[in-house]
């Protein structure tokens, strides 16, 4: 089993249009997950995959088959979403605020009504891009320290200081709009 | 900002954007797209190829007819080899 996932990545790095389909049948919904995950918007994450598996193909000479694919294939997906963060801001905002919209009220805290929501998610939308998706994949997707920072290519105290920042920014943002979290 | 507050904070933020379902997957085989992809690149750099492969015969047809014409300009594009 395992000689035979080495054959495939060897493949891969032959550049075998077959291996290179294995691989992406067995990869193609985890990375799209992780994308959906920072994006938000189901098409973004379709139309990223597949930016993705290009980018893949086309660094696979840069590919370490003994640093594994899945962390590989991560990281280019994580530079994708991010790449389309900075092109597409206002869609990424408006994606936010519909999953504000559709977010149900908590029903162990009432007080944290739809136009709370609402602000928070726009507040969170203008926060500065490295800090945010840090706090996307550690706070709102509640992942493992280090599994945000392998994703990123940081350290685990990178990710903890910019979820620090970025909940310090938040809380700032909606004070300055009226509202005491 | 205290631990207190910064909890307080993850907790509103969570609530106002939900995780997303970690289960999701596609809703469509994406592999002909990726295909796709990959085609049209091939064929991008195919044109490519072709495009510099016709400068590189017109730059030399030009020479060699600079050449034939000012025959006393050998000396001189030698000098610049």
């Amino acid at each position: 089993m395992r000689n035979e996932a080495s054959d495939v990545l060897n493949q891969f790095l032959q550049g075998d249009v077959d291996a290179f389909e294995e691989l992406f049948r067995q990869h193609q919904r985890a990375v799209y997950g992780w994308i959906l995950r920072i994006t938000r918007d189901p098409a973004t994450a379709e139309e990223l995959t597949v930016e993705t598996f290009w980018r893949i193909h086309r660094a696979r000479a840069r590919f370490d088959p003994a640093q594994g694919f899945e962390g590989w294939a991560r990281r280019i997906a994580t530079r994708a979403a991010l790449d389309w963060l900075r092109a597409s801001r206002t869609k990424y905002e408006l994606s936010l605020e519909d999953c504000a919209e559709a977010a149900a009220p908590a029903p162990a805290d009432p007080a944290v009504t739809a136009e709370i929501r609402m602000k928070t998610a726009q507040a969170f939308g203008r926060l500065p891009l490295k800090l945010r998706i840090a706090a996307t994949l550690a706070v709102i997707e509640e992942l493992p320290h280090k599994e945000v920072a392998a994703a990123l290519g940081i350290s685990i105290t990178a990710v903890k200081v910019r979820v620090f920042r970025a909940m310090r920014l938040l809380r700032n943002d909606l004070e300055e709009q009226g509202i005491t979290p | 900002m205290n631990t207190h507050d910064e909890e307080h904070m993850k907790k509103l933020l969570r609530q106002a954007l939900p995780p997303v379902k970690s289960d999701a997957g596609p809703e469509r085989d994406l592999w002909p797209a990726v295909l796709r992809r990959l085609d049209a690149e091939t064929a991008s750099s195919g044109w490519a190829g072709f495009n510099s492969a016709w400068f590189d015969g017109a730059l030399l047809a030009g020479l060699v007819g600079l050449v034939s014409i000012f025959p006393s300009a050998i000396p001189v594009f030698l000098y610049y080899l």
